[in-house]
């Protein structure tokens, strides 16, 4: 049977080389054994807090509001701007991307790594955009690390409150019409009209929590949207001053006052507390637990999620008030989890950091990362919208992203010294799911690096 | 400027010249069709185009205050629209979307929507691309539903192509497709391939993607290849419209495109001629332009449909934004394309004309428009529009008068 290789290969981010034997006398056990605690990246690349990169960015602001100052007509200078603002979050985003692949590569708690890439995944914020491009790595580091293996609540709220997802869905300016600053503002006849924004209320309740058919209306979405006006972040300017800079900061003057109703139910605490009160409930929503439990299944176990899988994460989600290990439980509980039949094509990450794993390979460069996945199509933290990346094969399987496939599997092997027998490496990388025609391919092969580059193309490897 | 000139005229086809009427579709299999010269390239814009900044109705009487700092002024004005008509513009933006216009090859239809009515991107989209009228309703896309039903022509069996890694929705399904990004060229061996190619040999599912990829590369070297260096990143959307024209143009190439372009969804700080809009609609502009110069012989036989998933709220939120909304624009180009004009029947900003007191309302369905270019561009018999292509669309008739043949 494969049942270490699933749960080092599906469950797992691939398997180094001995992962298979070690894992072969109790694979659920070690499965069971990742669901405890905060999860910590491996590997040792030190990174900047959100807090910093933030404070850091709005320096650069400032500072190049002082070059244009200083030399209005030079043509120069427009580079030069440019540079101060990419000078100051690019780093950040460098070693971001490059932790997250050696903590892939190195971690001795696969499981619970890759839950840490579903949430990431499941809370998407986009580095294409401006404002977070430096700090899109963070939302990973600082708010789901700390939850992976807690309460649904305690991860939802920390990422609702986390200065990534608020500057990503445009929340800090979101004002209560009736706010004080908004009534401020109407007394001194103020230009700007102050209003809220809807972005974050909208994909809170789309993606993160009830799905798109969770029951909530357009109404809700606006109601839920006054409930979280104020939901800001610290540091900045004018009437964002206040707070300490680059963190999650609520301004009761935007706060939109009083009771609201949200989905029936009336919500009558002040502040801050009232859009923690519906997180609350939300979380606890049947089809928030419905729809995490179908995310989970979709990504552990098929394209279509088997029901049963689905009713089992979803009962053990409702009963257990969100207790994430229960959940994760469920899953490995599921017999359809443990099918002999690899259903899933993998993601371009996931064919990377499995072939880091498999290889041995530690990339030392922010540059060999980046580049890897621009060239497979998935920018790391750069889905492009709050959905995040699709979780199935339709999202990865075009012709032209198979020939990328082939082309950074080439220059993988061309670079990478074999010493061992690609057959020897083929057992330690995928155990019993490498088949006898692989292996003859393999036997086969012209050279080493063409047998590396068959063993990392091969349907054996590209599917978990 | 008085609005409306006559009550009676408020709810009108806006027309340049000639008639276009919504009506039953003459079924193209009357007429004799040699077949198969037409070119089709889709424009999916992601996260929901502005339809009141891109076309923006300067003369309605409500849309300036409601739009705000982000409406665009009227034609004449400092940084004011392109003139369409007397009621529309373009963005300054466009600039080549108006040469087009004058020259008689644009369409601009406005106040027209897919048949989705919540606001979520993502279901949107599907719907967009779906072609029926609720998500998640079908694992194919109405194009290549299409594909199998366009005359057959002495086309290779491959006939559209997505620029992308992967296949978009739309032209997800049973007929085959190519996809092709212009990120890279690389020589991959040959003698990997065809080893490749025998591994993959009992497995249909990899086996057909890798027979596919390696077609679409010999189509690239034919037509000269092409190198990352030639797409400038900050021009991305150009190369990938250049990309559509080269395979299109090479001997052999598909017949249908399809390009995506994101990053519309401006929930805050929009801007009105200059700003976060302002800065990204000359890049689909430019990579319009693109696409025609690289097309040049083929231009005049060519449509290029540019569609988004729904349009944004008619009044800007509170961060100089706007969010999600309803009826938006959409753009039929081409030298194919009878234009000049202007297609909306406008129900106007004004509070009671809103749909949920927000949005602009739909007078138009989309799929009229996907079907009047299938029908009358493409040569899709009008039979299988309704019961294959666009099942449940009864209701949204092909628009007739959009190509010039």
């Amino acid at each position: 049977m494969v049942v270490a290789e699933i749960a080092v290969l599906r469950f797992g981010l691939g398997a180094r080389p001995g992962d298979i034997k070690e894992t072969a006398g109790d694979p659920r056990g070690w499965l069971r054994a990742q669901t405890r605690g905060a999860v910590a990246r491996a590997g040792d690349t030190p990174l900047a807090s959100s807090a910093e990169i933030f404070a850091a960015v709005l320096a650069a602001r400032e500072q190049r509001q002082e070059m244009r100052r200083a030399a209005a007509n030079d043509s120069d200078t427009v580079k030069l701007e440019l540079n101060v603002l990419r000078d100051a979050y690019m780093p950040h985003y460098r070693a971001q991307v490059l932790a997250r692949a050696r903590s892939a590569a190195l971690t001795t708690q696969p499981f619970a790594e890759r839950l840490v890439h579903f949430w990431c995944n499941h809370f998407a914020v986009s580095a294409d955009k401006g404002a977070i491009y430096g700090v899109a790595g963070t939302l990973e580091n600082e708010a789901i690390r700390p939850h992976v293996n807690g309460r649904f609540i305690d991860l939802l709220t920390a990422v609702e409150q986390h200065p990534a997802m608020i500057a990503f869905l445009d929340n800090q300016y979101s004002v209560g019409a009736d706010s004080e600053a908004a009534q401020f503002a109407a007394r001194h006849n103020a230009k700007r009209q102050f209003g809220i924004n809807e972005n974050l209320a909208r994909e809170i309740l789309e993606l993160h929590t009830l799905g798109v058919n969770g029951g909530y209306s357009q109404a809700d979405v606006t109601s839920f949207a006054q409930i979280i006006t104020g939901w800001s972040i610290g540091g900045g300017k004018g009437r964002l001053a206040g707070g300490e800079t680059g963190r999650f900061y609520f301004r009761e003057d935007m706060h939109e006052p009083g009771r609201k109703i949200f989905m029936g139910k009336t919500y009558m605490q002040e502040g801050q507390a009232q859009g923690e009160a519906v997180l609350a409930d939300l979380a606890m929503h049947r089809a928030t637990a419905r729809f995490i439990a179908t995310k989970l299944a979709r990504h552990f176990i098929a394209d279509d999620p088997p029901p049963a899988a689905v009713e089992r994460i979803s009962q053990a989600y409702l009963k257990s008030g969100g207790d994430l290990p229960q959940v994760y439980a469920a899953l490995i509980d599921s017999p359809d989890a443990w099918n002999a039949e690899a259903r899933k094509f993998k993601t371009p990450e996931d064919f990377v950091f499995s072939s880091f794993r498999a290889l041995n390979m530690v990339p030392r460069e922010p540059q060999e990362v980046i580049r890897s996945f621009e060239l497979l199509g998935q920018r790391q933290y750069t889905p492009g919208s709050p959905a995040g990346w699709g979780d199935t094969a339709k999202n990865w399987d075009g012709p032209d992203a198979l020939m990328h496939r082939v082309i950074w599997a080439t220059r993988v092997a061309e670079r990478y010294d074999l010493g061992v027998d690609p057959v020897d490496l083929a057992a330690s990388s995928l155990g019993g799911y490498a088949r006898p025609d692989t292996l003859t391919a393999l036997r086969r092969a012209a050279s080493g690096s063409q047998a590396l580059a068959l063993l990392l193309m091969s349907p054996d490897f590209q599917r978990r | 400027m008085h609005w409306p000139m006559n009550p009676l005229t408020r709810r009108r086809f806006l027309l340049g010249s000639g008639a276009l009427a919504v009506s039953a579709a003459i079924p193209n299999a009357l007429f004799a069709y040699t077949g198969g010269s037409s070119r089709l390239v889709v424009v999916i814009m992601r996260g929901a185009l502005d339809g009141l900044a891109a076309a923006p109705p300067y003369a309605d009487p409500d849309y300036a205050s409601l739009h705000r700092e982000l409406a665009i002024a009227a034609p004449g004005a400092a940084d004011g629209a392109l003139k369409l008509d007397n009621t529309f513009g373009l963005h300054p933006s466009l600039a080549f979307l108006h040469e087009r216009y004058l020259g008689g090859e644009l369409l601009v239809f406005q106040a027209v929507a897919s048949p989705y009515r919540d606001r979520s991107h993502f279901d949107g989209q599907n719907v967009l691309e779906n072609g029926l009228a609720k998500p998640l309703g079908s694992a194919d896309g109405w194009l290549n539903r299409a594909l199998a039903a366009m005359p057959r022509g002495d086309h290779a069996p491959e006939r559209a192509v997505s620029i992308s890694q992967n296949v978009p929705l739309i032209l997800r399904g049973e007929a085959p497709v190519l996809s092709k990004s212009p990120q890279v060229t690389a020589d991959v061996d040959e003698d990997l391939l065809s080893r490749l190619a025998d591994l993959y040999s009992k497995d249909d599912w990899f086996s057909a993607r890798l027979s596919e990829a390696v077609q679409t590369e010999k189509m690239t070297d034919d037509s000269g290849g092409m190198s990352a260096n030639q797409t400038p990143p900050a021009d991305r959307m150009a190369g990938v419209a250049r990309m559509a024209g080269t395979l299109m143009k090479s001997d052999g190439g598909p017949q249908i495109a399809v390009l995506e372009a994101t990053g519309w969804d401006t929930h805050a700080n929009q801007g009105g001629a200059k700003g976060t809009l302002a800065q990204r609609l000359p890049g689909l502009d430019r990579a319009l332009r693109t696409l025609a110069d690289e097309l040049g012989a083929l231009w005049p036989q060519t449509a290029v449909l540019v569609v988004t998933e729904f349009g944004r709220t008619a009044a800007m939120n509170g961060t100089r934004g706007t969010d999600h909304g309803t009826g938006g624009c959409a753009f039929l180009a081409g030298g194919a394309v009878r234009g000049g004009r202007v297609v909306a029947d406008w129900p106007g900003l004004s509070h009671s004309a809103l749909l949920d007191n927000r949005d602009l309302r739909p007078t138009l369905d989309l799929r009229s428009v996907f079907k009047g270019v299938l029908d009358q561009h493409m040569h899709v018999d009008a039979k299988t529009l309704d019961s294959r292509i666009f099942p449940d669309s009864s209701n949204a008739r092909p628009l007739l008068g959009l190509m010039r043949s």
